[in-house]
């Protein structure tokens, strides 16, 4: 029984972690062909710094998704606090409107905010070309803002409520109570809720493909424009570039919470 | 202790629709000990924290050197806190934490004339404080550490540090030797006494341990289901119990059903007996009070009243020995053994018997037909569990 576990473990991380090996593989392959590997070279990556094209879009989601999950974190931890401030019947509400966005399906959102552009910027604004870089960033500061929320929620409930009345006992406004305790104790699911967010916003095709015009795209968006045709392997390249960013943040966003579990367990043991 | 410093007039308080508080009215002496004492639920911790300005009641005034204070938050009230699970700064040491309060604190600035512009305090005075008032809780040498890394006994005067650091006028304090062992909170309670008379700020003490009540305070307030029950010394809110809650609750008591015949003469168990009692009105039931440790035990014939020993328990000091008269059954505490189906008289004095009025309390205690040691020991644990 203990064997049968360990081999199905196995299979599942096999199967999880095939693609990416594939795609990794690929990536160093000098011929044109991912069905035949005719030798080790670093040239796709030589090729994706020189293509200029490559590289904006590249660029372009970077910056959508740093300025998006950083305007997020901000609103959404302050969201999380209004939130957990709340008697527990509107909490609670609060919270299942947090959800909703979250679970719609993508193309629903996509659509619905490229609808509400179009709306407000031709009829309102008078645009004749809604959908620009803001509307972009609109759209992905809205679909992190419940992600940030959740991950900040949790460290709320997790404080000791004392210490935010032993900061204002000691002569903190609520404000300066914010920013001298709350902050500090809160923090690692803030760090975790913008690393979510900034995942999310990076690799988001649905909503973005939406709500993009053509003056800024991002690399999803474009990246499925090339389907149609046979994709250059210096995407291989970049592809697998992605994906040791988004698991170098993951692995840092484990250690935060290793970290901040074993500083609890800690402050737990000595305080008895 | 005279100058009246803190009063709380008709205070109510509820949330949602449980009442908490019910028509709450107290004052509070200016260097005064004072206690809320009761079981957890009756209200304690709720009008500490009206006090402290965490909570704002439903009505009712709360006047500070005769200023109502209803509105005023927290951070601008002379008065600091310890809390219960001591709710020191994780992320800051020892130092920062006791500093926490001065960092924040504005003065007059000495080199401005008008005296209106407002300075921070120098670093300086700061440092001179911090490290004075942690002399005066045995801390020194503790500055640079973490609060994680210290014992419960040590974040406890790191809690008192940081509060009494402000010099606030009115120190209070929601159960704060909870969390700690029967030995240390002894020595806790010594610490606290004579830091309250040293300094002589105002102390206002949470707690449902009786003893620590009893041995600490100037002034015992006794609550229960929102309501104060009794005030009063500690030595008259044992000695003279106003209903058999306080009896109850304060000690142990034999509680009895009474007739009070006339001034000084009561009648229980079909027997008259001299009281030192009076005022009652002629012929009124009454709860009479026995406490364990007055009745007197003598041979079998000069006995008021003769039973049958159905219990005893070894307490160190003393046995607990339970004894049935009439089907009712009695704790007595006595420093001689007596084996289980001894018979045995006892005798009242008359000034050890206490008479109270009847209350909604009435026959809910002082019975120990169910007594058993274990049983007192779960009760008390319950009570740490406070709100």
């Amino acid at each position: 029984m203990k064997q049968a576990n360990r081999v199905i473990t196995v299979l599942i991380f096999v199967f999880l972690y095939i693609p990416m090996a594939v795609l990794v593989v690929a990536s160093f392959n000098t011929g044109k062909d991912i069905t035949e590997f005719e030798g080790f070279t670093f040239q796709q990556y030589a090729r994706l710094f020189q293509d200029g094209d490559l590289l904006e879009l590249l660029r372009n989601s970077l910056i959508v998704s740093v300025l998006a999950s950083a305007a997020a974190t901000v609103f959404g931890t302050v969201a999380a606090v209004g939130i957990h401030n709340l008697n527990p019947r509107l909490r609670k509400t609060a919270m299942t409107l947090t959800n909703i966005p979250m679970t719609n399906p993508d193309i629903v959102t996509g659509v619905s905010l490229s609808l509400l552009f179009v709306f407000v910027g031709a009829r309102l604004l008078g645009q004749r070309n809604s959908l620009t870089f803001w509307t972009l960033l609109i759209a992905h500061i809205t679909f992190n803002l419940p992600y940030v929320i959740l991950n900040v929620m949790p460290k709320l409930k997790q404080m000791d409520a004392s210490l935010t009345d032993a900061a204002m006992d000691l002569g903190c406004t609520p404000v300066q109570a914010f920013f001298r305790v709350t902050l500090y104790e809160i923090m690692p699911g803030i760090v975790s809720g913008a690393i979510m967010a900034f995942t999310m916003s990076l690799d988001d095709f649905v909503i973005s493909y939406f709500v993009s015009g053509l003056d800024f795209v991002t690399l999803p968006v474009e990246i499925y424009s090339y389907t149609k045709k046979p994709l250059q392997p210096k995407i291989y390249a970049m592809f697998t570039l992605l994906f040791l960013l988004i698991l170098a943040l993951m692995i840092a966003m484990n250690l935060i919470q290793i970290y901040g579990d074993k500083k609890k367990t800690q402050s737990r043991s000595a305080g008895v | 202790m005279s100058k009246e410093l803190i009063r709380l007039r008709n205070i109510r308080m509820a949330f949602d629709d449980e009442v908490v508080l019910n028509d709450l009215n107290l004052y509070i002496n200016d260097k005064e000990f004072l206690t809320l004492l009761g079981p957890s639920g009756c209200g304690k911790t709720t009008t500490l924290r009206i006090i402290g300005g965490f909570t704002t009641p439903v009505s009712g005034d709360v006047l500070f050197n005769g200023v109502r204070i209803n509105d005023v938050p927290p951070y601008r009230r002379q008065i600091n806190t310890v809390f219960q699970k001591y709710a020191l700064f994780p992320h800051m040491n020892v130092f920062e934490n006791v500093a926490f309060g001065l960092r924040l604190k504005k003065i007059p600035d000495p080199a401005d004339p008008t005296g209106k512009r407002m300075v921070k305090l120098s670093e300086a005075e700061i440092s001179s404080r911090v490290m004075e008032m942690l002399e005066t809780v045995s801390l020194k040498g503790f500055e640079s550490r973490k609060p994680d890394a210290l014992s419960g006994g040590q974040q406890q005067r790191v809690a008192i540090a940081r509060a009494l650091v402000n010099r606030p006028k009115v120190l209070l304090l929601d159960e704060p030797l909870a969390a700690l062992d029967l030995r240390l909170r002894k020595d806790m309670q010594n610490e606290l006494k004579r830091i309250q008379q040293a300094t002589g700020i105002t102390f206002i003490y949470v707690t449902h341990d009786q003893e620590e009540a009893l041995s600490m305070s100037d002034t015992v307030v006794v609550m229960d289901k929102g309501r104060i029950q009794q005030i009063g010394r500690p030595e008259d809110i044992y000695n003279e119990p106003k209903n058999a809650f306080v009896a109850d609750f304060i000690g142990e008591s034999n509680i009895l059903d009474g007739v009070m015949l006339s001034d000084y003469h009561v009648r229980f168990f079909g027997r008259v007996f001299d009281c030192v009692d009076k005022g009652f009105a002629p012929n009124e039931s009454v709860d009479v009070v026995i406490r364990p440790e007055d009745i007197d035990i003598v041979p079998q014939a000069q006995g008021h009243l003769v039973g049958t020993v159905t219990s005893i328990t070894f307490k160190g000091l003393n046995y607990d020995i339970i004894v049935e008269f009439k089907g009712f059954k009695w704790l007595i505490q006595t420093t001689d053994y007596h084996p289980v189906g001894a018979v045995i008289g006892i005798r009242l004095n008359p000034e050890d018997i206490h008479i109270m009025h009847k209350s909604e309390y009435s026959g809910m205690f002082g019975d120990y037909s169910s007594y058993s040691a274990e049983y007192d020991e779960l009760t008390e644990d319950a009570g740490d569990e406070e709100e």
